[in-house]
């Protein structure tokens, strides 16, 4: 199922045309930040470097991925189903009634959603805690094996990874550094958190409603290992996964700096567009421009 | 309808004292030899839930997360999505106080097998005061879908229901207080989450208690006993799910309760019993414990007569009921 930095490029541009028709059909919903996600998803669940397939969904060495800003779950769902989580035609019941696709994502129903979220801050926690259970097991596995070599623990591979994918106005929420401080604390290598750093929130620039700059020297300081991509680029952001997979030590975290509302004009970097869908209108315009967008894709591959 | 075995002492001068927490701490260490799944998180109060002992024994089992409960929660959630059966101990004003939306959406809304100690909590908690006595705690647990929540009544009950919360799927919340109370169960006293023990017979009232203020009850029974007024006593150890089939049995032969708790009248076990008479039977109905009102520094008996909450202000309770009928 690995696929090409082209043919990914692609996907992305098909998740987003996805995202646009789910919004305008379900009438609320997020824009910007599902739209300047597309690549760094398409990146995670399509470019072979995180350990998930719909095929292996409840096998226990699976990598955990965790969406703890789950309120741009439509690019999490355009993404599972692109994938074969479940059929693409289900992305229509978006926020309507007994759907599947919540308002915001649970994990009531097997399609590959690991934790339920919306209040931001949480799901880091979770997943904290669930690369701390890796390696909890890792340790177990050793001692069963080799019970005289309890000491070379720290050396065994942890069965599973855990991704967690948040938001920069999401760190405004201090359970976020709490986290990090525990992450910090147990050297918490089995954890990556891969950051949306579009530098909006509801209220306008996170600069203006809460500066986090410097942002990197605030990691290092909770002793995270950092790595800045552009995360439009799925070449650099799969590099960085893979780094910050084969690390030793530290937590990663990798900052993708992203352009919200990003393949639609009239919606890029508008703080505006965070918490709105498009009307009908203005869907057929941005579907529009990302089919032209796909096209020129298509076109640099042959 | 049966009795459930007491200990023999229970109304003795000299009955054994100690504090629920105790039991917890022997129910980890317990779990901790018998499951490798159980690990246990605390938030800079691992001696004082008790935890520490299981810390020492399995280091690697232990979260120490700082004074930060909010991430505790949450973490604990994690843990058990992947597996894991984790024990959150801290005190209930901070969780599930201060972390209760992670309670909500990290682990009931998650349907993540976690487990909340809540240490320290009613007015005895004395001089530590208001701040950190939990007396909301059972009010917003109690609320939160598909959550289970226990008031054992001493340190022998907080062992079985920590050893019965390991053993059920799905999340369980169960409070401690701090200090030394009278042990009334004995080994062999049932223990069964949603199931309420009838601990004395009677016919004239139902006096409904959970926690370490049981005690308050059963005396009180006694001395009802001796004014001619027979009070049938329950321990309502499980407020959620509340065993209504027991209460309501009750309810049919003596036509009225009071229920008995250290904690706010509303939201706890008086909501609790209120709610489920109300739909089923409705009789009148006293409450003992707080009334709408913040705790204070205090000696913790002190703190008990100041709020009406000892045997004497059962017994007024259950006499001025009784005309009520």
């Amino acid at each position: 199922m690995k696929k090409t930095i082209k043919q990914m490029e692609l996907t992305a541009n098909l998740i987003r045309e996805d995202i646009i028709k789910m919004l305008v059909r379900a009438g609320s919903g997020h824009s910007a930040g599902p739209l300047g996600m597309a690549d760094v998803f398409t990146a995670v669940y399509f470019g072979g470097v995180a350990d998930v397939n719909p095929k292996r969904r409840r096998d226990p060495n699976r990598d955990r991925v965790v969406l703890s800003n789950a309120h741009i779950c439509p690019v999490l769902y355009a993404t599972l189903a692109r994938r074969g989580y479940f059929p693409l035609a289900e992305l229509k019941t978006l926020r309507q009634m007994g759907t599947r696709l919540q308002g915001h994502s649970n994990n009531h129903f097997d399609i590959g959603i690991e934790t339920s979220g919306g209040p931001l801050g949480q799901g880091i926690s979770q997943a904290v805690g669930m690369a701390l259970a890796a390696r909890i097991n890792a340790r177990r596995i050793t001692h069963n094996v080799k019970p005289g070599r309890a000491s070379s623990f720290k050396l065994q591979a942890s069965k599973f990874h855990t991704w967690c994918l948040m938001s920069d106005g999401e760190l405004d929420e201090g359970q976020t550094w709490e986290a990090f401080m525990l992450a910090g604390k147990n050297d918490l290598r089995e954890l990556t958190v891969i950051l949306d750093r579009n530098n909006i929130q509801i209220d306008g620039r996170t600069e203006d409603v809460m500066p986090l700059e410097d942002l990197a020297a605030k990691f290092k300081a909770f002793n995270w290992f950092v790595i800045e991509v552009d995360g439009h680029n799925i070449r650099q952001v799969l590099d960085a996964m893979k780094q910050a997979k084969a690390r030793a030590a530290n937590p990663t975290v990798i900052l993708c700096h992203t352009i919200p509302g990003k393949g639609v004009d009239f919606m890029e970097n508008k703080f505006e567009w965070h918490g709105k869908p498009p009307t009908r209108d203005e869907a057929r315009i941005a579907l529009h421009e990302l089919r032209t967008l796909g096209g020129k894709i298509k076109s640099e591959h042959e | 309808m049966k009795t459930v075995i007491l200990s023999d002492f229970w109304m003795h001068k000299t009955v054994e004292k100690r504090p629920t927490r105790d039991g917890y701490g022997e129910a980890l260490l317990e779990l901790g030899a018998a499951n490798p799944d159980v690990v246990v998180l605390t938030a800079d109060l691992a001696e004082s839930t008790r935890a520490l002992p299981f810390g020492q024994k399995y280091p690697d089992r232990f979260m120490e997360c700082g004074v930060a409960e909010q991430n505790m929660m949450g973490v604990a959630a994690g843990l058990a999505l992947v597996g894991k059966i984790p024990f959150v101990s801290s005190y209930a004003v901070f969780s599930p106080g201060r972390n209760w939306d992670q309670l909500r959406v990290s682990v009931c809304y998650s349907k993540a097998n976690v487990k909340i100690a809540g240490a320290h909590t009613g007015v005895s908690v004395g001089p530590d005061g208001a701040t950190h006595q939990a007396l909301e705690d059972m009010a917003i647990t109690r609320v939160i879908p598909g959550l289970v929540v226990i008031a054992p009544c001493d340190a022998e009950e907080t062992r079985k229901c920590t050893l019965a919360a390991a053993a059920y799927e799905g999340p369980v919340y169960f409070r401690f207080a701090r200090e030394k109370t009278p042990i009334m169960t004995v080994k062999e006293t049932p223990f069964e989450i949603g199931k309420a023990n009838i601990c004395r017979e009677g016919s004239d009232v139902t006096l409904i208690a959970c926690g370490p203020l049981l005690h308050a009850a059963l005396m009180a029974a006694e001395t009802l006993a001796a004014k001619g007024i027979e009070a049938e006593v329950i321990n309502c150890h499980t407020l959620k799910p509340l065993d209504v089939k027991t209460i309501v049995r009750s309810i049919k032969k003596t036509h009225c309760a009071v229920t008995v708790e250290e904690h706010q009248t509303t939201g706890g076990l008086f909501g609790a019993v209120a709610e489920a008479l109300a739909r089923t039977y409705p009789v009148p109905i006293e409450p003992i414990g707080m009334q709408d009102t913040f705790g204070e520094s205090g000696d913790p008996d002190a703190l008990l007569v100041k709020y009406g909450m000892t045997t004497k202000d059962v017994v007024r309770q259950a006499i001025k009921l009784i005309k009520r009928k």
